[in-house]
Parts: structure tokens; sequence; C-alpha cells
């Protein structure tokens, strides 16, 4: 074999060239190989990594360079065909893709670039955030010494509490060197220093007002930094330090009144305390916002837990005042109570104690006149007697006032003849009013009802005394009576505004003026005559003899019947006038329940129309008086009979209403038993219907019987009609005399 | 008899003892009296009115028998017999007993005493008129009937 030409010598004569591009070769192809082996390696590392096509890429673009380079180490001797092909394979190989890398890295080295910007750019927003995370911390903070501080400081309703932890707090919170409080004096004109949190007890060092850095302070309600050579922050005495800044802040103290949470700025009273806080002096701290914002808060919250204290306070004092009053009125309830009831025993025991004796007084006065008395003695027994009545009249009358002032008298409400009341009150009145020779006349409206619902017995009693009073004061002259049913405009009576009429369905107001022509009465005396004990001392006449009492005792029945009574008078000597108004039920149609008397009209014949109507019949002849008896037995009425007049006194009661007596026998002294029943019953509706019986037709014997009080006069022989409406007539009218 | 007859016979009866003038209204008023109440209330009243009656009678005649008489007693007597008479409507002795009154009233004593005879007949006769009638009312009773009342019509 013929050496081709270019069969290198093993070691050519520049093998030193050689040798090094040898030695190149290998370390470059170690490189390349173990270059990507590395970057195989840590990408299996990491996981993140996006571009692992392109590191496939570069690593076979790197390998096959290795190779390639590699394959030339074998190049530099003589070599074969198969590897020079193997070579040209590689080569070609690695031209291939290292042109595939070239255009791959046009589009990821932008991305791998803009990589390194994103990372920058988070780097800063890591930053930011930082800074910003500790601003909220510190707000956090700040909250949290906030919080701390209000229930401090509201933990407490006593204002000294409240202060110190105040300054105590915030010295903690804030690290403070010293913390004051500087509250208005009471003139308003100056600061006095209160409170300190260093000094235990500040001495009373006062500032005036109006110094303009505390106007500032207390214009705004922001913390305010203040000079730390301002009076009120001169607290310590002046060293060598460098004093720390000092921050003032106004406290509102609010007045009970104008106590609004959500009305902070506009408040009406300009009263602020200032609290001054300093920092260390020497620190170089500065006073940072946040730190601000906390006075601010913390000094609303004193002045809002200041206010709470002041309003405890307040209902603290008055509730104390509230109960020393309840104990006085405790005290006071009790002791009338107790007043009460002594006067009540004490009435009760009277009650019993004074009337007991009177009767017996009168009782005894009444039978002594009875017997034989020569004149002086029954002069004497009769003003006894008249004397007693009177005394009796006046414990009556001061008893039911008593009784009536408690308020425990009640009215008697029946159903009642108002027309009978007006009668007896006339008839009553008469005897004495004659004997004064004065004039009384009685005038009752048509439209007056005839039965009423309401207190008869004291109806007729305030009646009877007015119209007493109107005869006693009256020396001549005439007295007139009327009564009528009071229209609502008649009602009103100027003088008493509080007598407010209703009108109702079944209720009528009844109205009656007596007006007499006496000496009358001064017009301002008027309203003195209706008090208890007061007696018109200007009339003169002092025998009237009254207590007094009469008056405001009428003045009480009427105001329990719901009424008003008042007199009206023009002046001495003009006469007066009394009215009384009174409100009475209206009687329905009047049934048999409800009276005793029934003057119902029989029907029809033989019918009993007056049933159980007791009545006592005296008749000396048998024969008559079983008559009688039948008849009045037929009517159904209970009879009892008796035959003589010592029978007939003793066996009449009150029970009977009527009484007949046959008068027309001689030996029967009819005058003498009429004046002993007289006698006997002395109140009049007690008293029974006296009617005589007589076969004769004499007028004289008429007259005599009217004269003694006989109600009625009937003529035998008497039929069964006649009867009936003879009965009847004397139950309704209360007289019946035939006509002769 | 039969009833119809006995009660016809009744008020025929008493028709007349009215005509007569034995009786008067007072005696209707007593009958009217007369009810279930009461059922004898008439027959009691003129039995008590013949008790009184023989009573009195026999005062009276011993008032007229004495010496001296006592015309006060004989008047309340002649008064009494009056009023009871008159109770039950036996009017002729009623009239009788105002004659005797008045012969009272001028002390004449021999009028008295006519009176008294005259009073005494009256008496007699209206309690025979009385019998009768209740004899007859009896009668009507006991058959079963009631008692007519009787309206008088003058």
């Amino acid at each position: 074999m013929e050496s081709c030409n270019c069969i290198e010598p093993q070691w050519p004569p520049d093998d030193l060239l050689m040798k090094y591009q040898y030695i190149s070769d290998f370390f470059i192809a170690l490189a390349y190989f173990s270059i990507p082996l590395e970057l195989i390696y840590f990408v299996k590392k990491s996981a993140v990594f996006p571009y692992r096509w392109v590191l496939v890429q570069f690593g076979a673009f790197i390998v096959l360079c290795g190779a390639t380079h590699l394959i030339n180490l074998w190049t530099f001797t003589v070599h074969s065909r198969t590897v020079a092909s193997v070579m040209t394979t590689a080569k070609v190989l690695t031209a291939a893709v290292s042109c595939i890398t070239a255009l791959m890295l046009v589009h990821i080295i932008p991305d791998l670039l803009s990589v390194k910007t994103r990372e920058l750019f988070l780097k800063n927003k890591a930053a930011e955030l930082d800074r910003e995370m500790g601003l909220i911390r510190t707000q956090e903070e700040t909250g949290r010494h906030v919080r701390m501080l209000t229930h401090e400081i509201r933990s407490t309703l006593d204002r000294h509490t409240i202060l110190k932890t105040t300054l105590v707090e915030l010295g903690r919170t804030l690290a403070l060197e010293e913390c004051a409080l500087w509250m208005p004096t009471r003139t308003g004109l100056e600061l006095q220093l209160s409170y300190t949190l260093r000094q235990q007890n500040p001495v009373g060092y006062t500032v005036p007002i109006h110094h303009p850095v505390i106007n500032q302070v207390f214009s705004s309600n922001r913390a305010v930094k203040i000079s730390p050579n301002c009076p009120v922050a001169r607290l310590r005495p002046a060293g060598k330090y460098m004093p720390g800044e000092v921050v003032a802040v106004r406290v509102p103290l609010l007045h009970l009144s104008n106590f609004h949470i959500n009305d902070w700025p506009e408040l009406s009273t300009k009263r602020y305390a200032l609290m001054v806080l300093m920092l260390p002096s020497d620190s170089a701290r500065q006073w940072h916002v946040h730190e601000l914002e906390l006075v601010e808060v913390v000094a609303d919250q004193v002045a809002v837990a200041l206010s709470h204290a002041a309003i405890l306070e307040e209902s603290m004092r008055a509730r104390d005042l509230l109960m020393e009053q309840n104990v006085a009125l405790d005290l006071a309830r009790r002791e009338a109570e107790t007043a009460i009831r002594a006067r009540n025993d004490f009435l009760a025991v009277m009650n019993h104690e004074m009337r007991t004796p009177m009767h017996a007084i009168i009782a005894l006065s009444s039978l002594l006149q009875e017997t034989e008395l020569t004149p002086e003695q029954r002069l004497m027994v009769e003003t006894i007697l008249k004397s007693s009545n009177l005394l009796a009249t006046l414990i009556n009358d001061v008893l039911d006032l008593s009784r009536l002032e408690d308020g425990s008298l009640q009215l008697d409400l029946g159903t009642f003849n108002l027309y009978a009341v007006f009668r007896e009150v006339l008839n009553l009145i008469k005897p004495i009013a004659s004997v004064k020779k004065l004039h009384v006349s009685l005038n009752l409206a048509p439209d007056l009802p005839e039965y009423a619902i309401g207190d008869e017995k004291r109806l007729m009693q305030t009646i009877l005394n007015i119209v007493g009073n109107a005869v006693k004061f009256s020396k001549e002259g005439s007295i007139s009576i009327t009564a009528f049913v009071a229209k609502l405009d008649t009602l009103r009576d100027s003088k008493a505004p509080e007598f407010l009429p209703v009108l109702s369905d079944n209720h009528f107001y009844l109205r009656v003026q007596v007006k007499d022509s006496g000496s009358g009465i001064n017009p301002l005396d008027i309203p003195k005559l209706f008090t208890k004990f007061a007696q018109n001392q200007s009339t003169g006449t002092r025998n009237s003899g009254g207590s007094g009492l009469g008056l405001a005792i009428c003045k009480r029945f009427v105001n329990l019947m719901e009424g008003h009574i008042w007199i009206e008078s023009e002046g001495l000597g003009k006469g007066c006038t009394a009215i009384l108004i009174v409100k009475l039920g209206m009687a329905e149609r009047v049934n048999e329940s409800k009276l005793p008397y029934m003057p119902k009209m029989p029907t029809n014949h033989g019918q009993t129309a007056f049933p159980g109507l007791k009545v006592l019949v005296m008749d000396e002849n048998g024969v008559s008086r079983m008559v009688t008896k039948g008849l009045l037995l037929h009517l159904g009425c209970d009879v009892t009979m008796v035959g003589s007049s010592d029978e007939c006194l003793r066996l009449v009661s009150h029970e009977h209403k009527v009484v007949f007596m046959d008068i027309c026998v001689p030996g029967i002294d009819s005058y003498g038993i009429t004046i002993r029943i007289h006698e006997k019953f002395t109140k009049r509706h007690e008293r029974p219907l006296l009617v005589a019986l007589t076969g004769n037709t004499d007028k004289v014997k008429k007259e005599n019987c009217m004269r003694a009080g006989m109600d009625g006069l009937i003529l035998k022989p008497v039929s069964l009609d006649k009867m009936r409406s003879v009965l009847t007539d004397l139950l309704e009218h209360r007289v019946f005399f035939e006509a002769i | 008899m039969e009833l119809v007859q006995i009660q016809r016979r009744l008020v025929d009866y008493t028709k007349s003892l009215f005509m007569e003038g034995f009786l008067d209204a007072q005696f209707l008023q007593l009958q009217q009296l007369q009810d279930d109440s009461n059922p004898d209330f008439v027959f009691e009243v003129v039995s008590l009115f013949f008790e009184d009656f023989e009573k009195l009678l026999n005062e009276l005649t011993i008032a007229l028998d004495q010496p001296n008489v006592d015309f006060k007693k004989l008047d309340s007597h002649v008064h009494q017999l009056k009023g009871s008479s008159s109770s039950i409507g036996a009017q002729r002795v009623k009239n009788a007993c105002i004659a005797f009154r008045n012969y009272c009233d001028v002390q004449n004593i021999e009028g008295c005493l006519t009176c008294l005879q005259q009073v005494k007949q009256e008496c007699y006769l209206v309690k025979n008129k009385f019998e009768t009638l209740f004899r007859l009312e009896q009668q009507i009773m006991a058959s079963g009937g009631s008692v007519p009342t009787i309206e008088l019509g003058f």
C-alpha cells in the first residue's frame, strides 16, 4: 500500500501545536459533554424551569459539538473512511441543531430577560406591602391602646379615678415623661393644674385661660403640638436636658343638659380642660400621627366618662333627696292616720256616750211634764226640755258633720213623694211663722214630678233648715218657697265654676228658691255662711241659739246629692234668697213594691185594694164594729178591733196606718184620744191617720174634730165603695173630711 | 121544691122586705161583704145584733123602771141600739130608736115607754123576717145552689 500523501506521521514536526490542539479539543469535548449533564441535573432538580425543550435542544447541540470535537481527535492521525463519515454526520447534525437552536433563541431570550423585570417588580411590591403592613400594625396597636385606655377610663364612674387612670394609661402607652390635666376654675378665668402623672400632689398652679397657645388648643379639636416653653408645659424644673416635644389637647367638659354623643363639635358651653403630654426629654422621639390620633380619641372618651360621672352624681343626689322626702311623707301619713283613728274612736265613743244621757234627760223631762206640776215647775221643766232638745240637735249636728266630712255618710236613696216633702216642711214651719206673723207661700211648678228618687230625710232636713233660717232671720214680711225643675241655663252660677251639671235621662235637677224679706246679709259675708261654726254676727240677734253648723251640713248634703247651694242678698235689710239645686232621680211609674201606700183604683168589684194595710177600729158598739171590720176585711186590710179608748191607746202603734174611731158615742172623749195619739207619735210619718166615724151631721163636731187634729171624718153608714174611696183619698192626701 | 123556685122565692121575699121598709140599702152592703172568705158574714152580724138587742132591751127596761130615770144612760143605750140597727140596715128599728131618742131628749117618760114597746115590736118582727130569709138561704145552699144577689131597682 502506497502511503498517501496525507498520511501524517504519528508525531508531525509541528506537534507542539498539534499537541495543544489535541488537548484543547479534548477538553472542549469534555466540557461540551459535561455542560448538558449539569444542565440536565439542575433542570431535573428545579421543577419550574419552563424551557425544557430549549434545554434539550441546547443539550443536543452541545453534545453534538462535543461529539464533533471528539471525533476531530481522530482526524489528526490517519483515519479511515468510517471516521470521516461519522465526522461528517456529526458535523451535519451539529450544524442542523445549532441552526435550530439559534432560531429558537431569538424567541427565548426576550422572555428570559422579561423574567428578570418581573422579578424586580415583585420585589418592589413586596417592599411596599411590607411598609403598609408596618403601618397597619401600628394602627392596630394604637387601636388596642385606645380600647384599653377607654376600658380603663370607662370602667369607673368616679371622676378622680377616671382622670387618674387616663393619665396613667396614656403615660404607659405612649411612654410619656409627663402628663398633666388642667381644669378650669369656678370663675372660668384660669386653668388650674389638677392632675399629673409623676407628681403625686400637684401644687395648685394656675394659668390664666386667655393665653394665645391655650386659645389655639381650645379652638381646635385636634391635638396640637405646643412649645415646651408654654406656661402649661413648664411642669418640671428646667434642666439641662433638651425637653421633649409637647402636645396639648382640649377635653370638653359637658353639661348634663347638652350631652349628645353626636354633637361633639357643636358644644354650647365652651368649658374645656387641657391635657398636656410630654415626651421624654433627650429621647429625640417625635410625635407620630397615630399617637396624636390616640391622644385625641382618649380626650373624647375622657369627656364622655366625666359626663357620665356627673350624671351619676346628680341622680344619686336626687335619689337621696327623694328618699328623705319619702320618709318624711310616710311619717306624716302615719301621723295623720293616727289622728284620724283617734278622732273616729272619739266620735264613736261620744256618739253613744253623749246620746244616751241626752235621751235620758229628754225622755224623763217629757215624762215629768205629764205629771202634776205647779206653774213654775212646769215652766222650769219646759225650759229643761227645750234646752235639752237643742243640745241633742247640736250633738246630732256635730256628729253628722263629722261623719259627712269623713266621707262616710251615704245617702239613703229611695222613692218618695216630692210634693209631700214640701207640704211637710210647710206644716212644720207654719206654727212658728204664724207666731211671728210671717206669711209663707209654697209654689210648686206644674212640671215638677210628683215622685223622685233621693234621700227624702236629708232633703227635707236641708229644705227645712233653709226655710227655718229664712223664718228665723225675718222679723216681718213674707217667705216664699218655689220649686221647679231646673233647665240647663239656669243651672250655672258664676260663683261656682266647679259645679258642672250633667243632664241625663233619668235624673233631673230640682231647684228650690226660698226668698225672705228679712234682715238680709252683707254680700261680703256670704262665702263665710257655709263654713262651720261661723255665725253671722252682724244680725245682732243671738237668740237663734244654733250652732252655726246648719248651713255647713246643708252644703255637705247638697254636695252629696251632686248639687249646689248658695245665698244671694242685696245687702242688709234687703232680705235674701237661698237657692238650692240638687240632683234627683226620676221615679218610674209607681208600683206596689216601692211605696207603702198604693193609691190604685180597684179595677173590679170585690178586689182587695189595700193589701196588708194595718188599721185599728175603735167602736163601742159591737154590731157596728163588726160591720166596719167586715168592710175593711173585705178590702183586704189587716184589722185590729178595740172597744174602748184605753184599749185603743194601748194597742195603737206606728204600724197602724189608719185608726177609725167612732165618736158618736157620748162616753168617748174623741178630742182627748186624738191629743193623746198625737202625743204618742211625735214624728208625723209614724202617726196613723185618725178618722172619725160618726152618724151625726153636726158641723160643730166636725170642726172640733179638725181642730183636735183628726185627719178625717166619715159619716155612717159607710158603704163598701165609700170606704174604698175614703181609704184611697186618705192614703193619698192624708186627709179626708166628708162634706156635711 | 125545685132550686130555681126557691131562689125566686128568696128574691121575691127579700124584695118585699125592702118594699115594706124592714130593710134598707145598708143590708145590701152587708150582703156585698159576704164572700168566700166570709161565707156567713151576714148571719153572724145579724145574730150579734139580736144578742145585743136582748141585752140592751134588758137595760132599757131596767132603766125605765127606776123611780129616777137616768135619761143620759137611757139615751146612750138607745143610741147604741140605733147604731146597731142602722149598721145592719134594720130601718124600722132605727126609726123607732130615733123617735125614742127624741123623747129621751125631752125627758118624756111616757113617750119613752111607748117607744120602747114599739122598738121591741119592730125588732121581733124583723127577727122573724130574718129567720125566714136565712132558712130560705139554707135551703138553697143545701140544694147546691148559690144565693142570688139582689139588685135594687129603685
